[in-house]
């Protein structure tokens, strides 16, 4: 009901009174009604703080990476800011476990939720997926691009092979829509993406952090407790459009931009770059949750300034050079 | 160098070197450190607190009598807390922060009541009240070697009218019983401008309801799992709060019509437990 208000309304502005243009999105089969999702890993376990993020104006959440058994994470630090609005993180994957967390997806009714899963082999997957095969869920995405835990992310996002047998088998089980984060690992990341491709993938999201660390030079010894973590926002905007307009240059798959988004401006140049929609993460820290709304506010002014009435008409504009 | 440290980065971990450690009781220590910026947070605030080789914990900034110093009260429990409590003189600890809102101290009569650690910023806040402040101080412990900050108080509150009363829940020391016994009486007798409150969370709960049935203005300092300290993880995650971010101070009103509050708190995993089973 309360969607087909939100349409509504879109409608009367786009089509009657020619006020604003449409910023709702399609990625591949997953429809959302603007382009704006929070990224996994920020906020993600309560039903309640997605549906504050929800009303604030995402046009969807994906949750923290969800594994078959509940996980504590690493001793901290566990996050911490590295200047210039970049953080370098290992909070180490810490999540309920997909028994309670499917008890806590029980509870939507009008969210609409994107399920990161995170396992080691495909059995791990599809596990997950049987067990909330009942809830709500607008999509997966499989987090194939952790970069500090081991045997999980990265480790399986780098070996081709696996994630096809992933891919394919999960789609076997299930008809919910299937979408891949990927990262910059140990091997050409476009391959990751060839072989999730093959295997029936429904979207891509590029890209993850990127595998970093620090030292204190006062204490002498890495800052976060996992010493190696992931590196995320503003640094790593400009590597995450390029990976993203190389995407969409080779391979015909929808994709959600992420990495390092801070304002409508950022957002704009990745759905130039090729993407259909953004995820936002980092940026919550500094911005809090009203980040969705001014992204939207900003990608309107700037459609309207442009002339164009619809997502669909920007995405992937600057590959033609 | 005042203008070095206002360009710090607050959300980094900064190196601070313990100066004097205070033993309160046999299990809780405060360790005092120089520090501008921590010296200068508001009652409620609290840090990340980084021990170099084990974790970071959430710490509850607490008030040191000397300009430019500020402190941690550490009470020994897990792992992490019983290293920070074990730290030596002249050892280094890692602070970013401060993080969260802070109490909204009203004019008038006040009354603070804490139990244990959670006394800490509620000490804290006598720092900031003025002479005109009329404060009544509850502190509660288990027996009588766990009473903490009781002449601290008193010093802290020398220009105000004041009373501090203690109470033990096996009455070795002040009252025999629970803090929320001596509240009741209290609020028989007289009626107060705010109350503040900070400790077990089922303390807090049963302080909140009894100042809202008197139509007092309450608020507590709410403790959960952190992780960032910044909004990000959603470890602190509270209905639809984050504590980190949108405490860790609660008007009361607001906490009794959360169901979380007094109820349930996340592990680290992010997994609801419940209260009554910790208890």
């Amino acid at each position: 009901m309360i969607k087909n208000i939100r349409l509504l309304i879109i409608f009367i502005n786009c089509f009657i009174f020619k006020m604003k243009p449409d910023i709702s999105t399609h990625i591949g089969p997953i429809f959302i009604d603007n382009p704006t999702i929070l990224a996994s890993g920020i906020l993600g376990i309560s039903i309640q703080v997605f549906d504050r993020i929800y009303s604030s104006g995402a046009g969807a959440v994906v949750t923290k990476s969800i594994s078959v058994m509940p996980s504590d994470g690493y001793n901290g630090p566990s996050l911490f800011s590295v200047g210039g609005d970049g953080w370098l993180n290992a909070i180490g994957l810490s999540n309920p476990g997909v028994d309670n967390f499917s008890k806590i997806l029980n509870q939507n009714t009008k969210i609409p939720i994107i399920v990161s899963l995170v396992g080691s082999h495909s059995v791990d997957f599809i596990t997950m997926v049987k067990k909330l095969h009942n809830s709500k869920i607008l999509a997966y995405e499989l987090n194939l691009s952790c970069p500090h835990v081991e045997k999980v992310g990265l480790d399986v996002g780098d070996d081709p092979e696996l994630v096809y047998d992933i891919v394919k088998k999960i789609k076997s089980v299930t008809n919910t829509p299937i979408i891949a984060k990927i990262g910059l690992g140990s091997i050409n990341y476009l391959d990751t993406i060839h072989a999730a491709c093959d295997g029936g993938i429904n979207a891509i999201t590029a890209i993850n952090t990127l595998r970093a660390m620090s030292i204190d030079i006062d204490a002498m010894r890495p800052i976060l407790g996992n010493k190696i973590g992931g590196l995320s926002g503003r640094p790593i905007k400009t590597i995450a459009i390029r990976c993203v307009y190389e995407i969409s240059s080779r391979y015909d798959i929808p994709i959600i931009g992420c990495g390092g988004i801070s304002d409508w401006s950022d957002a704009v140049e990745f759905i130039l770059a090729g993407a259909s929609a953004v995820q936002i993460g980092s940026i919550i820290n500094n911005k809090w949750m009203k980040i969705f709304s001014d992204i939207n506010l900003g990608l309107i002014n700037y459609m309207t300034k442009k002339n164009f009435t619809n997502i669909g008409e920007m995405v992937g504009i600057s590959t033609k050079f | 160098m005042k203008w070095l440290e206002s360009l710090r980065n607050f959300n980094k971990p900064h190196l601070c070197k313990i100066e004097k450690i205070i033993n309160e009781t046999p299990t809780i220590r405060t360790l005092i450190f120089s520090d501008q910026i921590m010296s200068n947070s508001l009652p409620g605030q609290f840090a990340m607190v980084w021990i170099p080789g084990i974790n970071e914990l959430p710490m509850s900034v607490m008030v040191s009598t000397k300009q430019n110093k500020a402190a941690f009260t550490v009470r020994k429990q897990g792992f992490s807390s019983t290293s920070l409590y074990n730290a030596k003189l002249g050892q280094y600890i890692g602070i970013r922060g401060p993080y969260g809102n802070n109490f909204n101290i009203k004019s008038g009569k006040l009354l603070l009541v804490g139990g244990g650690t959670g006394l800490v910023p509620l000490m804290r806040l006598l720092k900031f009240v003025n002479s005109s402040h009329d404060i009544t101080l509850i502190i509660g412990a288990s027996t009588k070697t766990e009473v903490c900050f009781e002449d601290l108080a008193n010093l802290l509150l020398k220009n105000n009218t004041h009373h501090v009363i203690t109470t033990t829940i096996d009455g070795t020391y002040g009252h025999k019983g629970l803090v929320t016994d001596v509240m009741s009486d209290l609020l028989h007798e007289t009626t107060f401008n705010g109350v503040y409150t900070c400790g077990p969370e089922l303390m807090m709960l049963n302080v909140v309801k009894m100042a809202l049935s008197k139509h007092i203005f309450v608020q507590a300092s709410i403790e959960r799992i952190m992780k960032c300290g910044v909004g990000i993880c959603g470890s602190c995650s509270m209905n639809d709060n984050l504590v980190c971010k949108d405490g860790t101070v609660f008007n009361g009103l607001y906490l009794l019509e959360n169901d979380e509050f007094g109820c349930t708190y996340r592990n680290k995993s992010g997994s609801i437990e419940n209260y009554t089973s910790k208890v």
